[in-house]
């Protein structure tokens, strides 16, 4: 009865009012957990908990002093003292004296932050540790010893045991970034103000007014981007979609042999790393010299007399990644529709066929619908991987041709390239991360909308 | 009557027949023609003339004789280490986190689940320069650990299509093997895992691709560390403006000892990527 109600009280009261409960009512070790942690755990005799909670304190407390509070004060103005030579008069030369680094202050305020909110959760846990196990202590239960909870663990506990390890990773390789990041997009971190040289500060929304205002070359080079990035994930995903079926449907037809043959054809264009065949088709597609091997192909069939710059013309760069992107995607598509086109009842064509439908009707009005009712999610996430689709673009044209009416982009360059460009290539960071905030904001909403529609989520627990 | 029916349905068939052979080709050429160019005698990178006139296997010999720029041997171990050790981390990592939130009840369950969603909305590579930072901090910049750290990390985001898997198996069996006496890590080891090859393999392989393909991350964290490079980097360096003339021929022969294992590896565990792909993204 008594574990029933802990247990009960552990859900619902959340971990403030344990917290209130304790002060209010704690013996003195209990208490004293408030001020050294572990102390509850220790004076009860749970040695090795209390032990790693108090190192625990120290250690953050350490870190705190020598190296996070010194930053985290800086963290509002991101250092005020550039980095200046100063003349020595012994020596007789210039000394360059470091100055503040706003980068590191940033970076490592993020960490501190990180490490306070996590110091804290862990603090609060010690105080829940001294007051059940001071309330155990009062009723004659028996306290679980470090090996209990140790082995605990492997059982109640296991959740803990298997989050660890990839929390621990993605909080440092992705909440970190992420957060610094974001934060970048509200100072003027770009080429000019690169430490340790230069400082950058705070500006606001600054940024995106920037990108937002309609005027101006970054914002033009924006809006422009942003439309071609929508066309292209359209023409992308719903090009491969319907190509890909319409194949997948000729593979599938009952009567047509070598099933297994047709599907290995389409299969290794897959197989092969994208990057090799988009690398290669850039080569094939070139128009340099005497052209790549299809201008070569094209000339010698006397088509044309000299090579066509499908890469380096702005319009028809764009409708050639869309083509090539078409070679790349179809056999996705092919892969993952065949299985479904099968499930697709035989009586709904028989009867189609009886009451006159051609292929082209049966498709529109059986085929195409009742695909699109089930791989609505698919074709959602397709377009938002689309919307980011870095690879295609970026090894085919690398964003090219450029443009002079662009903020140091191409016309085929989309927000995700532009992003990494302004990254790697140009250091303009803040643009970046407002950037990657805005294209973050698109794929998170078409995510939200899949995930809330697809009945998988919906229905989580009636599988089980 | 039949007949005419008979007829058209042999008309059609013929005509899928050829629109299939038809697009085969157009599938398969481009890839043909890379084995074509990589076993050219000419040098340099674009010629006149569509197939060579010298046939010989010299740009393989070259890329394991002329290291001193490209060190072409050296990246290909790379890649591997970096697939295999990526594989074996965030093959645990993935299985690890959609086993806890598909069969493991816990408080904030849902806040981790949610949370997991949302970070792996951000564009991944919009992290890259505070990750290249981080890793500098921790001294790891430039090395292949920090490669295959970011990579298993990038994946825990993923466990969707585990989950739903896990997701699956009846619970039942899980409840039998508690009454016995089973602990969860047991369960999760002796029971659920035996139980789910397909979802091993496919988590498995995807990990195990991405060294092989990714690009961004690896020339952020490498930067100009030729030495640590990665075959999809070290490959992209062969045909920039500089070196396409010297090295092209040298592309395509690298890029075929690239595809080979790949593909291979690919065809074989193809019934397992469909049935990952389609279990997790096509759940009407």
């Amino acid at each position: 009865m008594t574990l029933v109600k802990q247990r009960h009280s552990r859900q619902k009261g959340g971990l403030l009012r344990t917290m209130l409960t304790a002060l209010r009512e704690g013996d003195l070790a209990t208490r004293l957990s408030f001020l050294l942690m572990g102390c509850g755990c220790l004076f009860h005799g749970q040695i090795g908990r209390g032990v790693l909670y108090l190192a625990a304190q120290i250690l953050f407390l350490l870190y705190l002093i020598f190296f996070g509070a010194p930053h985290l004060m800086k963290f509002t103005t991101l250092g005020t003292e550039t980095q200046h030579r100063v003349f020595d008069e012994e020596e007789g030369i210039y000394l360059i004296t470091a100055g503040d680094n706003s980068m590191e202050i940033l970076l490592f305020s993020v960490v501190t932050l990180v490490l306070i909110v996590v110091f804290l959760r862990l603090y609060a846990s010690n105080i829940r540790a001294a007051w059940e196990a001071q309330s155990a202590r009062c009723k004659g239960n028996p306290l679980p010893t470090f090996r209990d909870d140790l082995i605990s663990l492997t059982d109640r506990r296991y959740h803990a045991l298997l989050l660890t390890p990839p929390v621990i990773l993605v909080f440092i390789f992705t909440v970190l970034p992420l957060v610094f990041m974001v934060l970048i997009a509200f100072t003027n971190f770009d080429k000019a103000h690169q430490p340790p040289g230069n400082l950058f500060t705070w500006v606001g929304l600054e940024n995106f007014r920037n990108l937002f205002s309609g005027s101006g070359q970054t914002s033009t080079t924006f809006f422009r981007l942003f439309g071609w990035t929508v066309v292209w994930a359209i023409f992308a995903t719903f090009l491969n979609y319907l190509l890909g079926m319409a194949v997948a449907l000729m593979i599938n037809k009952r009567g047509i042999r070598a099933k297994g043959l047709w599907r290995t054809l389409f299969v290794i264009p897959i197989a092969v790393p994208q990057f090799v065949t988009l690398l290669l088709m850039s080569q094939l597609l070139s128009s340099e010299g005497t052209g790549g091997a299809f201008n070569v192909l094209l000339q010698q069939l006397g088509l044309i007399q000299s090579p066509i710059p499908f890469l380096s013309d702005g319009t028809l760069a764009k409708i050639t990644v869309i083509v090539v992107n078409i070679w790349i995607g179809i056999p996705y598509t092919i892969l993952i529709t065949s299985g479904i086109l099968m499930n697709i009842p035989e009586d709904m064509y028989e009867s189609a066929r009886i009451d006159g439908a051609g292929p082209f009707r049966t498709f529109f009005s059986i085929t195409l619908p009742y695909m699109l009712f089930v791989t609505t999610p698919y074709l959602i996430t397709q377009f938002v991987g689309n919307f980011n689709n870095f690879n295609v673009i970026y090894l085919l044209t690398g964003g090219g041709p450029l443009s002079l009416d662009y903020f140091q982009a191409g016309k085929t360059d989309l927000l995700v390239t532009w992003l990494y460009k302004q990254t790697v290539d140009q250091q303009n960071y803040n643009l970046a991360s407002t950037i990657g905030i805005i294209v973050f904001l698109v794929s998170a909403g078409l995510s939200l909308l899949v995930y809330n529609s697809s009945a998988s989520a919906r229905k989580e627990e009636q599988f089980q | 009557m039949t007949v005419g029916y008979r007829a058209r349905r042999r008309t059609a068939n013929a005509t899928i027949y050829f629109l299939l052979a038809v697009l085969g080709i157009l599938w398969v050429l481009p890839i043909v023609y890379l084995v074509i160019l990589s076993l050219r005698g000419e040098s340099g990178a674009y010629l006149p003339y569509l197939l060579p006139k010298n046939w010989s296997l010299d740009n393989y010999r070259r890329l394991f004789t002329d290291t001193t720029l490209f060190n072409y041997p050296r990246w290909y171990m790379n890649t591997l280490i970096v697939s295999v050790c990526t594989c074996l981390l965030s093959t645990l990592l993935v299985l690890s986190v959609s086993y806890t939130f598909s069969r493991l009840r816990f408080s904030s369950r849902r806040k981790f689940m949610n949370t997991g969603l949302i970070l792996g909305m951000f564009p991944g590579f919009m992290t890259m320069i505070a990750v290249y930072h981080l890793l500098k901090v921790l001294g790891l910049a430039q090395s292949l650990v920090a490669l295959i750290l970011v990579y298993s990390a990038g994946s825990c985001m993923g466990y969707f299509i585990a989950k739903g898997y896990f997701d699956t198996i009846p619970r039942s069996l899980d409840e039998a093997a508690t009454l016995d006496g089973a602990t969860r890590h047991q369960i999760f080891f002796r029971i659920t895992l035996p139980m789910s090859t397909p979802i091993l393999a496919y988590t498995a392989l995807t990990a195990f691709m991405v060294p092989w393909t990714d690009f961004i991350f690896v020339s952020v964290i490498m930067k100009d560390n030729y030495q640590n490079y990665t075959l999809a980097l070290g490959l992209y360096q062969m045909v920039t403006k500089e070196n396409i003339y010297r090295y092209f021929t040298a592309f395509c022969a690298g890029s075929v000892l690239v595809a080979i294992p790949v593909t291979l590896l690919f065809l074989r565990l193809q019934k397992y990527y469909v049935e990952g792909v389609t279990g997790g993204a096509v759940k009407g």
